[in-house]
């Protein structure tokens, strides 16, 4: 009976505290990474390497993936706002729903599934493989050298990324919008630019998605860094860094939308 | 350091969300609808101003002249002070009368400026006299009510 319950407790307490032990390496690992991030700067090339892995390379998967979500949205948006005799505010829906969620947060879970899970790999390799052993043997810090520029690459990154999606999404709702269905050019845009507002809208997109590109690269730099040193650890490691990053970005967008938009 | 080809990727790359970025700023949103880098401040005071939000905008004839720039509540006479950027190249009357009016039926407010024929111009920092409240549809209802039920007993009545 004791030894049951003692069981019992054991299943439950090793869990958390293990979370917990790793959550405060993971912090420590984030403000480690944050304090040795100089060298990212003054050997520019280096961030300027990632900015291509992480953000070059996902040019085309995010414009042709918000490209077909803005032509969605337009024959959505187009269905429901007809009903209602209103199809002339399609373009407000399409710029709205864009610029503020589908945008920052479509473009993130694509960034963590396309950047986020390869440098989780790369790191957890290059532990596997004893490259950052190597490293620490030179003397050289492996957190300033490897870790820092791809975590200001991805975070230089994101935003850009989740901007050019919402432009293309856009541009995506106005071809179906405008030039397949035929609602209104001139309504279109100035519906749209009447009720996207600079300050409310786009400066608090942009926020939102570099918030998920510091979460995703950290994340994803973390698990790789922590991966065991197995091809089994590493492809964990791949796996809980695209799970983590998506659950992470959605529960961030509601709070920060919580907080940006509370229907002042 | 030489060049490479990846610069010239990173390039593209970061010119294309810039060029993103702009998009959305002039073309979605409304940062190049008016410049109120050159306004002058004008107050209205009303007894309600119903739902209407700072940033709302201002418009004469239809057309918008300025945005409103605050909102307070004035405790010593209980009517709300709104506060209205106008673009300078607009100058209105000394008598003009403002009213918040409600674009369609479901549509936001805003704040419509009638001009009048008075000779002397607001000023910056000057108040409108003339003001005509929001329609509070809690209000009109109760209106319509209470003269429907004292039309019902004046029939009664006759």
């Amino acid at each position: 009976m004791l030894d049951r319950l003692q069981r019992g407790l054991r299943s439950v307490g090793h869990p958390v505290i293990n979370g917990v032990w790793r959550l405060g390496y993971a912090s420590r690992f984030f403000a480690l990474t944050l304090l040795k991030s100089s060298l990212s700067f003054r050997r520019i090339r280096l961030t300027i390497r990632e900015v291509y892995f992480t953000g070059a390379l996902s040019l085309i998967i995010i414009v042709v993936s918000g490209l077909f979500v803005g032509m969605v949205l337009g024959l959505q948006g187009y269905e429901t706002l007809q009903r209602y005799g209103s199809a002339e505010a399609l373009g407000t829906l399409v710029a709205l729903s864009l610029v503020r969620e589908l945008g920052p947060v479509v473009a993130a879970l694509l960034f963590a599934s396309r950047a986020g899970s390869a440098m989780t790999a790369e790191i957890g390799l290059m532990k596997a493989t004893e490259q950052i052993s190597a490293m620490e043997m030179m003397a050289v810090d492996p957190i300033a050298r490897v870790v820092g520029p791809r975590f200001w690459g991805g975070v230089i990154s994101m935003p850009l990324l989740a901007a050019m999606f919402s432009a293309v999404g856009v541009f995506g709702g106005y071809l179906v919008g405008v030039v397949l269905i035929g609602v209104d050019s001139g309504a279109f845009w100035s519906q749209m630019q009447a009720a996207v507002d600079l300050q409310q809208d786009i400066l608090n997109g942009v926020i939102k998605s570099f918030v998920f590109g510091v979460a995703v690269t950290a994340i994803a730099l973390f698990e790789g860094y922590d991966a065991p040193p197995t091809a089994e650890g590493v492809s964990g490691a791949t796996t809980r860094t695209v799970v983590t990053s998506s659950l992470a970005i959605l529960a961030l967008d509601f709070i920060l939308t919580a907080f940006m938009f509370r229907g002042v | 350091m030489e060049r490479s080809v990846m610069d010239l990727w990173v390039g593209i790359f970061v010119t294309a969300g810039i060029v993103a970025l702009l998009v959305l700023g002039l073309k979605v949103g409304n940062a190049s609808s008016i410049n109120l880098s050159d306004s002058y401040k004008i107050y209205a005071d009303f007894e309600n101003i119903g739902g209407l939000k700072i940033r709302a905008p201002v418009k004469s004839a239809g057309v918008v002249v300025g945005r409103v720039d605050d909102i307070q509540f004035d405790n010593k006479r209980f009517q709300a002070r709104v506060g209205l950027k106008i673009d300078k190249r607009y100058q209105f009357p000394k008598d003009t009368t403002a009213s918040v009016l409600t674009s369609g039926l479901l549509g936001e407010q805003y704040i419509g400026l009638d001009g009048g024929g008075d000779e002397a111009l607001l000023k910056d920092q000057d108040a409108i006299q003339l003001t005509q409240s929001a329609v509070v549809l809690e209000k009109l209802i109760g209106q319509f009510l209470s003269r429907a039920a004292e039309g019902g007993t004046g029939n009664n009545g006759k």
